[in-house]
């Protein structure tokens, strides 16, 4: 385990603490910001160069902007007087941290089967873009197809259901 | 039994076979985009409809003759396209689809007869305002039958199947503003899924004793040598192999598809969508497909066989085969509607042509449903003319005298009839029928089944003369005068005639060629087929059977039909026999106060637990935690300080939270999803550990 | 301790943190970007998975982590157009106060 990785860790760790516990909207959605580029660091770390710039281009670029977006557009930035946690927020807590104990536990429980440090392969593996687009033109062309699909019904879907209603339209 | 491939079997895929596909997708693409069409566009629907299943036809046509040209050169065609769908580790879930001489046939009939009724519907459906939907509806369920055709893996086939269903189900509530419409296509769907569920189960376990669903896979397909070796190794259950047990599952599909005994109830009721679905899915084709799908697994049927001899599998099939053909007959003696007459007589050809195939093989059951196919669907299509014809009367008793006012329907439709009956020599039920009646006296398991199908054509031949009786003569008992139907319903209806006689030539003793080109055998034209041992004694068994059948009804009936308000000529001789027969054996009824009656009761003691025991239960516990925390804020304000609070709160807002589980909060809802998730999860996780 | 393990801890933990931002923040966009979290976890799970498994020249946990970042995206916008529209019709965002489906 590398300095780099713990680094990467606490700042993406410590980034979705924030976007979850802070009290004003939009610094969640900046905090949200922080744990997406630790994620992309992550990504880039693990020899994964596309799926990397792709995490930055349409998290911290899109979907965060997004987010922001329907803070502004619903007023949500100002603290609701009853606080920001939901009636029994403790119950929501309890089984969060029931299932983070779950998946600890399976995952170390797993971790005694795996070889040790040693035993990995360290060779970076090379992926170039030309291999993913020709794996994306090629094997999975038609995952890609319906996504492409999916992600215009989304768009038109989305406008429409935010759309305003015209007066009269009733 | 003539399994005996002799000639060299042919497995590479030709250039047709490869584009076999476009099938089935062209009319489902059709169906698509008639689907977005606005209502108006009448034309445009009809045309996209019609040209997409010509396409069809013609790939058919070529498909066929390809199957026939390699056929007269000495080879067995079975070409297969198979690919991978999903690929699960080692394990793959292939699809594909095959060309044979039995999807070739299949192919051609279904395409063809599909293609008449096309035509005929846009002449019946003029007036209806969802003449767009309609024709969505029919492009898609002929696109899901020529794939149920074509697919050469039992899961694609499966995934058709269900589409044909549900299809049906659209179209026989095509005129869901009428309940009786909504029911039937209830109905329909709900008891065909009784059988699907076991043919998913019989699906299921081929998949995990063989590993593959495909039927033909250069010897590595379920239905191929290897795979049925293991498959006859493998003990089922009562005593049965497990190709047997597989067998009889899926059966138990086609026999709610084809509207066997016990399942055969939807049938009828299935009439109330338009004549010409009726003629097209409950005649013609998709009621034909159970058939087709036995014949496809045939095999599998017969995995284990002695030579001439008899699986259980088939006996099952033989005897349900021939107790529906009697049964339904018997019936249809006595209805008034007619189309349910041809409804019952349609369950009761299925299931001659199921018997056939538990009897005689693959080839006698598949003739008698292509030419059943065709004299069928004529007969629907000149019911719907007649319909059409008496301003939308369906009671035969107030019809009568047609021959005269609509002469092209009444000749057309007295042809269907006769083939139906198996009026000898001319018409080609004749020839199918004598096949199954044949192959029914050669069987060495017991004689019954013989005299029971013997009975049926009896009863065929006088409940069909009845009919034509009580419709087309005697005397006008209706109120407005009928009318002959446009040329765009007759033509059809003349096209259909004429294959209803001239298909028996294909199929004769003396000639034997449909037979002999499902079997893969050269065939020649020999006098001497007539020679067979016992095979013109039977002819004149049945010849004498049709005419007594029909001398009896024209006794009866001819010419003398009563008003609705008299009762039927058997109905004064035999009066309760006929109210039995009337109220169709009440096997509705006995559903009614079994099954259903069993779910209704059911659904009452779910509900009456859900209001007292679980609501008991979850304000027991509510009352159980409050009465804690009452306790505990007594001994709180009594006995201890206030270090037990926060216990107090915590338990009073759980106690709150059981009591209303139902809060309306989505939150709520995901906390306890997310609870059970982890439980589940943890569950699985240490009950898999070493 | 395998590399792989770490990861799959970091994940582990983020999800959990998402979850617990998805069940105990009142406001619905907080909800969304608990979420959010939660679906990034999946997606480090996948990569993770694809770079220290045996075959990953396959590229198979690579595709699946990129279609997944695309129907997020997709799932993302869907879901702020919802909170907009319901904020719209019932002016909060507060989920507690979103109750009209109670039995």
């Amino acid at each position: 385990m590398s300095v780099v990785f713990y680094l990467l860790a606490a700042l993406t760790v410590a980034g979705g603490l924030a976007a979850v516990m802070l009290k004003n909207t939009v610094h969640c959605a900046l905090a949200l910001t922080v744990a997406f580029a630790g994620l992309a660091l992550f990504f880039l770390d693990l020899d994964a160069q596309f799926a990397g710039f792709a995490q930055i281009l349409v998290y911290i670029g899109a979907v965060a902007i997004l987010v922001v977006f329907a803070i502004l557009l619903t007023k949500g930035s100002e603290t609701p007087k009853e606080g920001v946690y939901s009636r029994n927020w403790l119950a929501g807590l309890a089984i969060a941290a029931g299932v983070f104990a779950v998946l600890g536990w399976a995952v170390l429980q797993s971790a005694r089967v795996l070889p040790g440090p040693e035993g990995t392969p360290t060779a970076t593996p090379v992926v170039t873009v030309l291999d993913i687009g020709h794996a994306l033109m090629g094997r999975y062309v038609l995952p890609l197809e319906i996504v492409a699909l999916l992600l215009t019904a989304a768009l038109i879907g989305a406008v429409i259901v935010a759309m305003h209603e015209k007066e009269g339209a009733k | 039994m003539q399994e005996t491939i002799s000639f060299a079997p042919h497995l590479a895929a030709s250039p047709i076979t490869g584009i076999l596909w476009l099938i089935p997708t062209v009319p489902i693409v059709a169906s698509g985009v008639i689907a977005l069409l606005k209502q108006p566009k009448r034309k445009t629907a009809a045309t996209l409809a019609i040209a997409s299943l010509s396409f069809s036809l013609l790939l058919s046509l070529v498909a066929f003759a390809h199957v026939v040209a390699g056929w007269a050169h000495g080879v067995a065609v079975r070409e297969t396209v198979n690919f991978t769908w999903i690929q699960v580790g080692t394990a793959s879930v292939d699809l594909g689809w095959v060309l044979d001489p039995l999807a070739a046939v299949m192919l051609v009939m279904v395409a063809f007869v599909g293609l008449l009724i096309f035509i005929y519907s846009t002449g019946y459906m003029e007036h209806d305002e969802n003449f767009t939907r309609f024709f969505c509806f029919m492009s898609l369920f002929a696109g899901a039958m020529l794939g149920v055709v074509i697919a050469n893996s039992l899961l694609l086939l499966f995934i058709f199947w269900e589409l044909v269903g549900l299809t049906s189900y659209l179209l026989i509530g095509f005129w869901y503003q009428k309940p009786a419409a909504a029911a039937a296509a209830k109905k329909a769907f709900l008891t065909t899924k009784v059988g699907d569920v076991f043919f998913l189960l019989g699906m299921v376990w081929l998949f995990a004793q063989t590993g593959t669903l495909l039927f033909y896979n250069n010897g590595a397909g379920s239905l191929e040598f290897g795979a049925l070796k293991g498959l006859l190794a493998q003990p089922g259950a009562w005593g049965l192999t497990a190709a047997g047990a597989i067998g009889l599952l899926i059966f138990a599909g086609a026999a709610g598809k084809s509207g066997q005994f016990p399942l055969h109830v939807w049938l009828p009721d299935a009439m109330e969508g338009p004549t010409p679905v009726s003629a097209l899915i409950h005649a013609a084709t998709m009621v034909a497909a159970g058939v087709y799908l036995i014949a496809r697994v045939y095999p599998l049927m017969q995995a284990g066989a002695l030579a001439g001899g008899t699986t259980a599998a088939l006996t099952v099939v033989t005897w349900v085969g021939a107790f529906t053909a009697v049964f339904a007959a018997l019936i249809a003696v006595a209805q008034n509607d007619i189309k349910r007459i041809l409804a019952y007589s349609t369950v009761s050809q299925l299931g001659y042509m199921m018997a056939g195939l538990g009897m005689g093989g693959v080839a006698v059951g598949m003739f008698h449903l292509i030419t059943h196919g065709f004299f069928k669907a004529l007969l629907f299509l000149g019911a719907g003319s007649v319909i059409h014809g008496c301003h939308e009367e369906q009671d035969i008793r107030r019809m009568g005298g047609l021959r005269a006012d609509m002469p092209l329907t009444f000749f057309t439709y007295a042809i269907g009839m006769l083939a139906l009956c198996g009026f000898p020599l001319l018409f080609s039920g004749f020839w199918s029928k004598d096949g199954i009646l044949e192959a029914a006296k050669h069987w060495t398991v017991a004689k019954t089944p013989f005299y029971l199908l013997v009975f049926g054509a009896l009863l065929t031949a006088f409940y069909m003369t009845r009919q034509v009786g009580y419709v087309f003569f005697g005397y006008w008992r209706g109120k407005k005068p009928a009318h002959e139907s446009p040329a765009v319903i007759t033509v059809p209806l003349a096209i259909l005639a004429f294959f209803a006689m001239a298909l028996g030539l294909i199929g004769t003793p003396a000639w034997p060629w449909f037979r002999a080109f499902l079997d893969g055998r050269a065939v020649g034209f020999d006098w001497h087929g007539f020679a067979e041992p016992g095979l013109l004694g039977l002819m004149a068994t049945s010849t004498v059977v049709v005419f007594l059948g029909l001398g009896l009804g024209w006794r009866l009936y001819g010419g003398q039909a009563p008003t609705p308000e008299e009762p039927d000529v058997l109905e004064k001789a035999a009066p309760v026999a006929w109210g039995w027969l009337r109220d169709r054996l009440y096997v509705d009824e006995l559903y009614g106060v079994t099954v259903i009656a069993f779910y209704w009761w059911w659904a009452r003691v779910a509900d009456w637990l859900d209001r007292r025991v679980w609501g008991g239960v979850v304000a027991g516990v509510a009352w159980a935690f409050r009465g804690w925390a009452q306790l505990n804020q007594f001994l709180d304000n009594n006995v201890v300080d206030g270090s037990f609070d926060k216990g107090c709160d915590e338990l009073a807002s759980g106690g709150g939270l059981l009591a209303a589980v139902q809060t309306g909060r989505v939150q709520t809802y995901l906390r306890i999803l997310a609870l059970s998730v982890v439980a589940l999860a943890a569950i699985l996780i240490w009950s898999s550990l070493p | 301790m395998n590399p792989l393990t770490g990861y799959l801890l970091v994940a582990a933990l983020l999800f959990s943190i998402g979850l617990a931002g998805a069940l105990t923040r009142r406001n619905a966009i907080l909800v969304l970007i608990g979420i959010e979290l939660m679906l990034n976890a999946a997606n480090l799970n996948l990569i993770a998975f694809w770079r220290y498994g045996p075959h990953p020249e396959a590229l198979t946990g690579m595709m699946f982590a990129i279609f997944s970042i695309a129907v997020a995206a997709a799932e993302a916008a869907v879901g702020l157009g919802l909170v907009i529209s319901i904020h719209r019709h019932a002016h909060t965002t507060d989920l507690d106060a979103m109750n009209r489906m109670r039995g």
